[in-house]
């Protein structure tokens, strides 16, 4: 809300008004955001009000040029070329005379242009710093000024506008009412109300209206003026204060109900009264009922918009826009003003739903004073009267029974004990009182003091305890509440996986790869690239109702697209060896979605309530992956390094699973996007937790990545919390040191050979390492020969070679038996 | 040579002789002053020192002689020896030491060579704010508590007195999840995880919530619709806002040096009364020390706290929220937040692991 500080100040008793900053750091201070604020001008020099005397049509150029006789002081005319049509003769216009300076270091002097000299400038608004309004030249109502008047005056340029942002729950201080009222609680100078005017006892009604749904209104208020005078203008003084808050000036009738919106903070509405026929009903529109709003779009209407019915038909959607059949005209003067309170929540529901915010339904769904209604009926009228020569009627309706702010007692001391401060005797009750509530002060049976506020009509934010003791502790100064650090109770530190987490993310950095963190939207078509059939499981992903960008709407199973999205971008600017990585919540639609149950806030849920509502979110587990490409070892003056390949992934991401304490087990799998011949799924025990190796070469040239592009993906909350205890005894007797050859089936897995030694060398058996690999003439085709070297130590002595030569046979032995293994000869 | 049984006289035993003896003496000192290394002060040994050497030689005659003159001549040959010793052991030293010295000479390289072979690695800015901040927090007695990102409208907006069609929930501008009446959305803000917390914990609670959150906003120099918080709540008896104050301004000193502070404004939250902005007093600020808007905070909300059948009578609490985008923004003087998204490996890398 933007409120030029004149406006501001004129209801409050200041000796001294202060700055337009000190006002800005009050407002700050009891929690009004101040935007912004933006000193008129400045501007310098001769600038006064002129009268347009001839306007000569120049039609040589490609655009309307006018070179006008504009008088700008007694007997003196000057000579102006206009780019601007929206004048006529006689019409009085705001000149810049050679030597001023307007805004921006706009200086104007005596120059010739479009073939002819111009003695200065006829000004737009936003020429002159007031509004942005630059649709045409600033043209003065009749009357406003003789030629030759200096126009900073007349403007009143020497002033602020303030760009404020109350909260939301502060629907009063979206006007200038309310807001000179928190200057004057910040300030502690007295404030005239301009809502407490005198109503006149009405005779009769001046409409028949019917609420019909009382839950949509609690109030409707009408008035009704005759004989307006359709081509009266807007006063100067009140298309300035509009221009400056930033709205435009229409018409006299519209102009004056966006004014007292402004000043007193309720809405108004205008009717074309000889457009209305009959009764005026208030209700839920009924399907399939449509409306032609007045900016002439004809909306669809839910069955749970407020609306306002006459004999015709719909005729306002309520609180936020009326109609166009009925909206007042150029030539409407028979007005029917109404002013009321609607629903909240359905004001809300409806701008949503229409995409139709405004200013008006902006304070309906922030809560309107109930009690303003008649006020700022009167006052427009009045306004009408005096502008346009119109004749209030003395019916008034009045309808609807508005809710009042109910009366919240709290023990008087709550605000210091919220605090942490002991606040002078009396503040409590004072600054309640400050804000507008009556207040009252009782000793309980129990001998604590009870204030009791009544609040004001136009604080219905104000319910409970706590709300009252913001309003003490804010008016006192949230910089007096002292810093004190609270004991806090002895803690556990992190929990046992969060520790394993934060090693899992450091373990990747240390190993070369860079963490990112692409957003969890992703574009379905990507699972198409990866080639996976229709009924994947990683398919089957949650949709974003709203998503930024359309394509993006869904929510990733699979961390893989977005680190490949990511991966291609590095790639795109130029980088060659890259390895990344990402540790995030993937989303996992669960087989049978169940509906969120509905649960008040009232009270604790129940066990069983948690329990349902939890279960109808989508599992959400934290996954890490990674991708390579390019070298894992760079090339340099020591040789030429070394590719990524696919063993780096599965060893990536086997060091994630030690780093959480488990050793995962790695089986020959193919899943795409890997390659169908180089995926490894890996597994805890048969538990499988996820995938590593090279990329499927299709998909590798879909997604333009490099070849042999490598990717690990792994469940991180599949991998089980082991109770990670070692207990280790060194011995310090002499190892044995023996080696093996065994020759396989090529089709028999590295690791089974590898398992099978470990478990069957023995006790003796410390350490195992496969150190070669042959495949060849030697052995035979369909064949590969395994090299391992173990190690043998006994705890308790010296170990002889022949105790490891047998535990080494028996081990030779039982691969043999299981895997068809054969000694190499 | 003579046989055992001659007639012998010493003198005429020409190679025990002092002249002699002294010569072959003179001569090996020679022989390995001459030898320029170890190679050559090897092949000259045998001749000195060797079983055939002049001094080995004349050692043989010792046993003719007569007991007499046995004791003398063994002497006078003992010495030349040792004196050929001695003057071998010294030629070796020297010469063995020349050839250290010369060995790790050749041996020496350009320790300036670049030898990076592997690419450094890094975590990405954010977290490493993340575990810093739950850092500060855990030492504090703090607990670090979790929640999905995908949340139930009830977690998100219901239990944090965000009223049905308040505007407060509409200016969120938040994610909604298919289908429209789904109730589900990604958490707009860290704060969920305060209805979890009290739902699930054991009273009191301390507990810091770093995580992701989401919002409709377009990606600019200073907005990502995707970012994260760090939530803070505690609820104990007896809490008041200075507590609120003094766990800022602890934590304010933590992440931006002893100078720091905060100060209060108040401000509206649905889930806080009273609710208040929080700045903090920045020494390092780019063109001087001063405010920045760091994030929210307030009074625990009683209908929070009733929501989760926490007394509103007994207990009280408080709670805050900054945005970690944000505060690396300012206190690194980053200029442009889409690189914290972006995942350029250019911007990550200089974080290396600890930031």
């Amino acid at each position: 809300m933007r409120v030029p500080v004149s406006w501001l100040v004129e209801h409050l008793g200041f000796d001294e008004v202060p700055t337009p900053d000190e006002l800005a750091d009050a407002f700050t201070r009891i929690g009004i955001e101040v935007e912004e604020v933006s000193p008129l001008g400045p501007v310098t020099g001769p600038i006064v009000a002129g009268r347009v005397v001839e306007i000569e049509e120049l039609t040589e150029f490609k655009k309307p040029i006018r070179y006008c006789k504009v008088e700008v002081g007694p007997e003196q005319v000057n000579q102006i070329i206009c780019g601007a049509t929206n004048f006529v003769e006689g019409d009085s216009v705001v000149v810049a005379l050679p030597g001023a300076v307007l805004p921006g270091d706009f200086a104007i002097a005596e120059r010739k242009t479009y073939g002819r000299v111009s003695q200065g400038m006829i000004c737009a608004a936003d020429e002159l710093g007031i509004g942005d309004d630059h649709s045409g030249i600033l043209v003065l109502p009749t009357g406003t000024a003789q030629p030759g008047d200096d126009a900073v005056e007349l403007l009143g340029l020497n002033d602020s506008v303030i760009e404020l942002a109350p909260t939301p729950d502060r629907g009063y201080a979206f006007s200038v009412r309310g807001l000179a009222r928190e200057i004057a609680c910040a300030l502690d100078v007295p404030f005239g109300d301009p809502g407490v005017v005198e109503i006149p006892e009405p005779e009769g009604e001046a409409w028949p209206v019917h609420i019909e749904d009382r839950a949509a209104c609690s109030r409707f208020v009408a008035r009704r003026v005759t004989g307006v005078d359709p081509t009266a203008p807007t006063p100067w003084w009140m298309r300035r204060r509009l221009m400056l808050a930033g709205m435009r000036s229409i018409s006299l009738p519209v102009d004056v109900t966006n004014y007292v919106m402004l000043e007193l903070g309720q809405p108004l509405h205008a009717f074309d009264a000889s457009a209305l026929s009959g009764a005026l009903t208030v209700r839920r529109a009924l399907a399939g009922e449509k409306l032609t709003t007045l900016d002439d779009s004809v909306r669809a209407l839910d069955i749970d918009d407020i609306v306002i019915a006459d004999d015709s038909g719909v005729i306002s959607l309520a609180g936020v826009m009326g109609s166009a059949s009925t909206e007042v005209r150029d030539d409407s003067s028979d007005i029917l003003l109404e002013a009321a309170n609607w629903d909240p929540a359905s004001i809300a529901r409806t701008v949503r739903r229409h995409k139709l915010p405004s200013e008006a339904a902006k304070r309906f769904e922030r809560t309107v004073d109930p009690a303003l209604a008649p006020v700022a009926l009167e006052r427009a009228a009045k306004l009408l009267n005096h502008y346009a020569e119109g004749s209030i009627k003395p019916g008034r309706t009045d309808v609807g029974a508005p809710t009042l702010p109910e009366p919240v007692s709290m023990p008087i001391d709550l605000p210091d004990r919220v605090a942490g401060v002991r606040y002078a005797r009396g503040v409590t009750a004072r600054r309640l009182g400050q804000i507008g509530c009556q207040v009252s002060v009782t000793t309980s049976d129990d001998g604590q003091t009870i204030v009791t506020a009544v609040p004001p009509t136009w604080r219905a934010d104000l319910v409970q305890p706590a709300d009252l003791v913001e309003e003490v502790l804010r008016l006192e100064g949230y910089d007096t509440i002292p810093s004190v650090l609270p004991p806090a109770p002895a803690g556990r530190g992190l929990t046992e996986q969060q520790r394993r987490r934060r090693t899992v993310w450091r373990t990747l950095a240390e190993d070369g790869f860079v963490e990112v963190k692409p957003f969890p939207f992703i574009d379905p078509a990507v699972f198409d690239a990866f080639g996976l059939a229709e009924d994947d499981v990683r398919r089957n992903t949650v949709g974003v109702l709203n998503p930024l960008e359309s394509d993006k709407n869904a929510l990733a199973t699979t961390l893989l697209p977005g680190l490949l999205e990511t991966l291609q971008r590095n790639l795109a600017r130029g980088a060659k060896d890259v390895a990344l990585y990402n540790v995030a919540q993937v989303t996992l639609p669960r087989a049978q979605q169940v509906p969120v149950p509905s649960l008040g806030v009232e009270r604790r849920p129940t066990e069983a309530e948690v329990a349902s509502m939890l279960a109808a979110l989508p599992q959400q587990p934290l996954h890490v992956a990674g991708v390579l490409t390019g070298h894992r070892e760079l090339a340099g003056w020591w040789g030429k390094g070394r590719q990524a390949d696919w063993p780096d992934a599965v060893e990536a991401a086997r060091r994630v699973g030690q780093a959480y304490g488990v050793t995962l087990r790695v089986v020959q799998s193919d899943l795409l996007p890997w390659h169908p011949g180089r995926c490894a799924e890996l597994r805890v025990g048969d538990w499988p937790v996820g995938h590593a190796g090279e990329l499927h070469p299709k998909v590798v040239e879909k997604l333009g990545l490099p070849k042999r592009t490598v990717a690990f993906e792994l469940d991180l909350d599949a991998l089980p919390l082991d109770d990670h205890r070692p207990a280790p005894v060194v011995s310090p007797y002499p190892p044995v040191l023996l080696d093996v050859a065994l020759v396989v089936d090529a089709s028999v897995p590295v690791q089974s050979v590898t398992e099978v030694l470990g478990a069957s060398a023995g006790d003796l058996l410390e350490d195992l390492r496969l150190f070669d690999v042959y495949t060849g003439e030697q052995v035979g085709e369909g064949k590969k020969s395994l090299a391992y070297s173990l190690r043998f130590r006994a705890p308790d002595r010296t170990l002889t070679v022949e105790e490891a030569t047998s535990a080494r046979d028996a081990a030779v032995a039982a691969a043999g038996e299981r895997l068809g293994a054969a000694l190499r000869a | 040579m003579s046989g055992a049984n001659d007639p012998y006289d010493p003198k005429e035993v020409a190679a025990l002789s002092a002249e002699n003896l002294d010569a072959a003496v003179r001569k090996a000192r020679e022989a390995f002053a001459g030898a320029a290394d170890l190679e050559a002060l090897a092949s000259v040994k045998p001749g000195h020192l060797g079983d055939r050497s002049p001094v080995l030689l004349a050692r043989r005659e010792i046993g003719a002689l007569p007991p007499k003159a046995k004791a003398e001549a063994g002497k006078r040959v003992n010495q030349a020896q040792s004196a050929i010793k001695t003057a071998f052991d010294e030629r070796f030293a020297v010469l063995q030491a020349e050839r250290d010295e010369r060995v790790l000479r050749e041996e020496s390289v350009d320790v300036t060579l670049p030898w990076d072979r592997f690419p450094r690695g890094a975590r990405h800015p954010i977290t490493t704010l993340a575990e810093r901040i739950g850092d500060v927090f855990v030492a504090m007695g703090y607990e670090i508590a979790e929640g999905p990102e995908l949340e139930t409208e009830w977690f998100n907006f219901d239990a944090l007195n965000f009223g049905k069609d308040h505007p407060a929930r509409s200016m969120q501008d938040t994610f909604y999840i298919e289908p429209g009446d789904s109730q589900l959305v990604l958490r707009t803000h860290t704060s969920p995880v305060q209805a979890r917390t009290l739902l699930e914990r054991d009273l009191p609670v301390y507990v810091v919530c770093p995580g992701r959150t989401f919002r409709t906003d377009e990606l600019d120099a200073t907005h990502t619709p995707v970012f994260h918080q760090v939530e803070g709540l505690a609820v104990d008896k007896g809490l008041t806002m200075g507590h609120l104050k003094g766990t800022l301004d602890a934590f304010a000193r933590a992440m931006f040096g002893e100078d720091s502070k905060t100060r209060l404004r108040p401000s509206f939250f649905p889930f806080t009364e009273p609710s208040a902005e929080v700045d903090v007093w920045f020494p390092e600020k780019k063109g001087g020390a001063g405010w920045v808007e760091w994030g929210g905070c307030g009074m625990v909300n009683p209908n929070v706290l009733r929501a989760t059948g926490v007394d509103p009578d007994v207990y009280s609490g408080f709670a805050f929220g900054m945005g970690l985008e944000r505060t690396l923004q300012f206190r690194n003087g980053l200029p442009d937040m889409r690189d914290m998204v972006e995942g350029d490996v250019r911007f990550t890398q200089p974080f290396g692991t600890e930031a």
